[in-house]
């Protein structure tokens, strides 16, 4: 995460005057060659990579890459200093209102989807588990694997920091099942873990342990768990068709905003990114296309 | 009459020694005031009650930091009873047993110790420590307290050994020959003479040793699984935990400037000001006290 945040200053560095430009301007980006694209952490490495290729093959556009949350790119949006937002979740709908306070429509973009895999050490006999055992281990209610068909052993949670949007995403759709009158949180005793690589190596490392993280960031060290339909049909392991044909339950959109509907460069930038080229960058990074 | 800076240049060192000197009483006073700035308001979007509950969930307004505060205290607690037994017996051993050969040697080693970066040692710790501890103990994770600490004293080891081994230099060396005299074997004398005699330097290593785990952040934020959880019995030590920096360190990034949970965030900075302060005021009275009447004479 650090390096891509070297890495996104650098572009702005290199670029003296991009971001002073859109400022001043009031930004318009139609006849800009300029793109200033903000927002989610979960999608700065796809934005920097698809900023990337896309500048070698025009080289007269440029796009600058920074995240800071959700939140922070679809602020600066209405505030005018982007001219896309990087979002994993959906726009609110008081952030949708600010926007038309400041003069236009938000238009939405899905760009990429995201899943989220459970996993559990490699030697954990237990293959699938439904999204209503999830909750009920992640909340605390079930706390040895024998109760989920597995061996007699204490359950380790592990989760993300709960400042990441994926912890965020496995709260709503997985501990609270999408019920948005649900108040559970996870179990108090939850490891939360700064990095995918911690989670990575303790899920790897710990027979008790179960956690979650990213599809693009899951290794060969730890075992995916499959995901049982509440009508008992057959377990569904998170894939690229699984997550696309709708089968995979915890999966996400990942969405750009712009100012309305985009037109010039801006436009040719948002059509390139659903082409085949850059949706295959989209898998490269572990996300899964859209197409 | 024209001034003469150059005729008088003590005046001149005498003011710089005093403005540096009178400038970080001003620096720690306005970090203090920047802290309370920004802590204070906490209690109002969360009263006392709430600040001390047992729940922290701060995305859903759950500020409860009594378990942030225990997770704390445990793991400096445990630290100091690893970095304490270790940290004397070196500091004696280099002090009063060592060869003069040895003792340049591992004082430098012991300086080497203090040099390393807590991060590489939060690293040791996740790679080789809780793997090991898990298998050891038969325990559900080695993301514990327990593991904390253990690493947290490993980082406090050398202030406490510098400190004490200051400590131990400065007691006169006629105490010890006293004592060799009065027909004392050289263990006894280190037990009962030197040890006793330097034992207020020891406490200010002690004090200063709970200021530096208290204050370590990294090391204890790769290793203790930091789930903020109240303790149950005996067992807490090895349950994991999650301590107030590892706290500020992980949340204080992504927060919204001036929101509750920034106010609350800062807040905690504010509790651990005051700890490390009280703590430093606790060792330098117990420096003042230093000499009882009868050891001055004595020395």
């Amino acid at each position: 995460m650090r390096k891509i945040l070297v890495f996104a200053l650098l572009i702005l560095l290199l670029l003296p005057g991009c971001g002073a430009n859109a400022a001043e301007t009031g930004s318009t980006p139609e006849s800009s060659l300029y793109i200033q694209n903000k927002g989610s952490d979960t999608i700065v490495n796809l934005a920097l990579a698809w900023a990337e290729r896309y500048q070698n093959e025009h080289p007269e556009v440029r796009i600058s890459v920074t995240g800071g949350g959700s939140g922070t790119g679809i602020v600066s949006l209405i505030n005018g200093t982007v001219d896309i937002a990087n979002a994993s979740r959906a726009i609110k709908s008081e952030e949708m209102e600010n926007a038309r306070a400041a003069g236009f429509e938000p238009q939405e973009h899905v760009i990429a989807r995201d899943a989220i895999a459970v996993i559990v050490h490699p030697d954990n006999p237990v293959d699938s588990l439904s999204i209503a055992q999830l909750a009920r281990i992640f909340k605390g209610e079930i706390n040895n694997w024998s109760e989920v068909g597995g061996e007699d052993r204490l359950i380790v949670r592990v989760s993300r920091e709960s400042n990441s949007g994926t912890h965020v995403y496995f709260l709503e759709s997985v501990v609270r099942q999408g019920r948005a009158d649900d108040k559970s949180l996870f179990a108090a005793n939850t490891l939360l873990l700064p990095s995918s690589e911690g989670i990575i190596a303790e899920v790897s490392d710990n027979p008790n342990a179960i956690g979650y993280d990213g599809l693009g960031y899951v290794t060969e060290d730890v075992k995916m768990v499959a995901i049982t339909p509440p009508d008992g049909g057959e377990s569904v392991l998170p894939a690229i068709e699984t997550v696309n044909s709708g089968d995979y339950p915890i999966s996400r959109d990942l969405y750009m905003y712009t100012r309305g509907e985009p037109t010039g460069t801006l436009k040719a930038y948002l059509d390139w990114i659903l082409s085949d080229e850059a949706q295959q960058i989209v898998a490269d990074l572990g996300f899964v296309p859209v197409k | 009459m024209q001034p003469k800076p150059f005729r008088n240049p003590d005046g001149i060192i005498n003011a710089v020694i005093r403005i540096c000197g009178y400038s970080s009483i001003l620096f720690v006073t306005l970090i203090f005031l920047f802290l309370m700035g920004e802590g204070l308001p906490a209690l109002r979007v969360a009263s006392l009650k709430e600040l001390f509950g047992t729940t922290w969930y701060p995305n859903e307004a759950y500020y409860g930091i009594l378990p942030l505060i225990f997770g704390s205290v445990l793991v400096t607690m445990g630290a100091m009873l690893v970095a304490l037994p270790f940290g004397i017996a070196t500091a004696v051993f280099i002090s009063e047993v060592a060869p003069r050969w040895a003792k340049e040697f591992l004082k430098s080693l012991v300086e080497i110790l203090a040099g390393i970066p807590s991060v590489v040692l939060g690293f040791i710790g996740i790679l080789v420590v809780v793997p090991a501890l898990r298998r050891l103990f038969d325990l559900p994770t080695g993301l514990t307290g327990f593991t904390g600490a253990l690493l947290l004293g490993l980082i406090a080891i050398p202030t406490v050994v510098s400190i004490a081994e200051d400590a131990l230099n400065t007691v006169p060396v006629s105490y010890r020959h006293a004592s060799l005299a009065l027909g004392a074997t050289h263990w006894q004398t280190i037990w009962g003479v030197t040890v006793p005699a330097a034992r207020s330097g020891i406490l200010t290593a002690l004090m200063l040793g709970v200021g530096r785990a208290l204050g370590e952040t990294m090391a204890v934020m790769m290793v203790t699984g930091n789930a903020p959880v109240m303790p149950g019995g005996l067992d807490a030590l090895f349950q994991p935990v999650r301590t107030m920096t590892a706290t500020i360190a992980s949340e204080m990034g992504e927060v919204a400037s001036g929101s509750a949970h920034y106010q609350v965030l800062f807040f905690i900075g504010v509790l651990l000001f005051l700890v490390s302060l009280l703590i430093n005021v606790a060792a330098s009275t117990v420096i003042f006290q230093r000499r009882g009447r009868s050891e001055r004479v004595l020395s």
